[in-house]
């Protein structure tokens, strides 16, 4: 199990456990953690799983593809912190990443 | 993407009324196989999308995605199983209007009239809403107070290039959409100015060219950053404020701005079929499993858009749906004829439609 955090705009914070190889995106769905829309459930093709990845995190992360950065364009209050969710894929090493999530999904 | 691209006024050089057998509303995966399906009947097909190509779903939110489950196609992408679909209606031309939205549905003695925003009329026979999520909508940047600018000062698409002539225009976004209106608006606006979060566009080579020329010469202002506010009163746009780097330090800032195209992609909104008198279920039109038909005799739902006990929403099922509503279409537009099962394989006379003999 990895325990991941995500922090909601209004400060609630949700760990919940996921697994390696799923998304974050989809820990989250799964979790019901409010503020992860993901419309194109999955397919880096609508920005509605917009998270900001806490700065201790970004190494073990990585950044955004080139087609996750077309991807963020769509997206509201974009920061270098930004990533998609649905791009970011748990592995050992992501035990205990803390995101957190923007006030709107665009 | 191209949905915003200038159509002309009204139906742009379309006879008044067209008179069809069918109209399909809504060009997805289920749409493209109705015209095939009906093709079998010997029902002639229009189809009409919002979107200024076909495909639906599949070509404009995963057009390089493979797909795993379509029958005897181990994996295939959202674009080529459009372009197979096409290549499978073809032999029964059917008539394409894209860039349009289906914004009536009438009943008439005969059959049925349908409008769209641009004023095409269609009269048909039966009618076939293969609306999948509804229509493909340009997103609303979450603003405080847009609405009320909204088709005023706030545009998501140009429709009449006046209301932006010697106005002062700010455009957001780095895709086709803002670049080509950024290049189309600069003769005619006081002004245009382009914003974007970064100093990179995922547009066409040839736009992000003319671009960078016109920015060369000053003709239009390119600011990297992002919109925070809307400031103006009674639906008119004063200016917008902006957060973005200045000289490495972040700011935020107003920009002049009379009219502003926010370009963020786009979702899918059920639209104007909820205003059509169908029996829905949550956004769904209610079908039953023998006909697919709604709750309006001749007007037939499939696809994603429909709703009855079992419904799956893959694209397999409305396939499966598209062929039972071809059989009971049938029997609207073709009363009285005697209607006979017939495989593709073996029967001359369908062969003869598909013009493979
Ligand atoms: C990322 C992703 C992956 C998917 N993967 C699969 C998969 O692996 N297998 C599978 O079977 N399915 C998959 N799906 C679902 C599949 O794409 C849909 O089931 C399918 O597209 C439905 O087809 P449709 O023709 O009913 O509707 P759509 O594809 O939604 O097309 C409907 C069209 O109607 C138009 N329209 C609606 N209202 C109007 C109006 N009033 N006027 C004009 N035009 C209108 C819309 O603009 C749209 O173009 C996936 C979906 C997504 C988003
Ligand atoms: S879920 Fe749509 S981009 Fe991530």
């Amino acid at each position: 199990m990895i325990k991941v955090t995500f922090i909601e705009h209004n400060g609630t914070v949700h760990t919940v456990d996921g697994e390696p190889g799923q998304t974050l995106m989809e820990t989250a769905v799964k979790h019901a953690v409010p503020g992860i829309v993901a419309e194109c459930g999955g397919a880096c093709s609508c920005a509605t799983c917009h998270v900001y990845v806490d700065d201790m995190w970004k190494e073990k992360t990585g950044g955004p593809s080139e087609m996750e950065e077309d991807m963020l364009d769509f997206a509201f209050d974009v920061r270098a912190s930004s990533r998609l969710s649905c791009q970011i894929r748990l592995k050992p090493e992501l035990d205990g990443l803390v995101v957190r999530i923007p006030e709107f999904q665009n | 993407m191209v949905l915003d691209m200038f159509v002309g006024t009204g139906a742009g050089g379309e006879p008044a009324e067209i008179q069809t057998d069918a109209l399909i509303i809504g060009a997805g995966p289920v749409g493209l196989f109705a015209v095939f399906e009906l093709g079998l009947v010997d029902i002639k097909a229009h189809v009409i999308d919002i979107l200024e190509k076909p495909g639906g779903q599949c070509a404009e939110l995963y057009p390089e995605k493979p797909i795993y489950d379509i029958p005897a196609h181990p994996t295939i992408t959202g674009q080529a199983l459009t372009d197979r679909l096409l290549e499978q209606a073809r032999p029964f031309e059917p008539t394409f209007h894209f860039g349009q939205r289906v914004e009536s549905l009438r009943k008439t003695d005969d059959g049925f009239e349908v409008e769209t925003d641009l004023g095409t009329r269609f009269r048909a026979k039966v009618v076939v809403i293969a609306a999948g999520g509804g229509s493909f909508t340009p997103k609303r940047p979450p603003l405080a107070g847009i609405e009320a600018y909204e088709g005023a000062s706030v545009f998501y698409a140009v429709r009449k290039i006046d209301a932006f002539r010697d106005r002062a225009v700010v455009i957001a976004g780095g895709g086709d959409s803002a670049l080509d209106w950024t290049l189309n608006l600069q003769p005619v606006a006081k002004s245009v100015t382009l914003i974007h979060r970064r100093d990179e566009f995922r547009a066409a080579p040839d736009s992000v060219n003319k671009l960078r020329e016109l920015l060369a010469v000053g003709s239009i202002r390119f600011i990297q950053g992002q919109l925070t506010k809307l400031n103006g009163d009674g639906g008119a746009l004063r200016s917008v404020t902006i957060r973005g780097p200045v000289g490495g330090v972040e700011l935020e800032y107003d920009v002049e701005a009379e009219r502003l195209l926010p370009f963020f992609g786009l979702t899918m909104k059920l639209g104007p079929i909820a205003n059509w008198g169908l029996n829905l279920d949550e956004n769904q039109i209610a079908v039953d499993t023998a006909r697919f038909e709604t709750s309006e005799p001749g007007i037939f739902a499939i696809g994603d858009i429909n709703i009855y006990p079992g419904k799956l929403k893959l694209i397999l099922s409305g396939f499966h749906e598209a062929a039972l509503m071809a059989q009971a279409a049938q029997k609207i537009v073709f009363p009285g004829k005697r209607s006979v099962f017939q495989y593709t394989t073996s029967s001359s006379s369908l062969q003869r439609k598909l013009g493979v003999i």
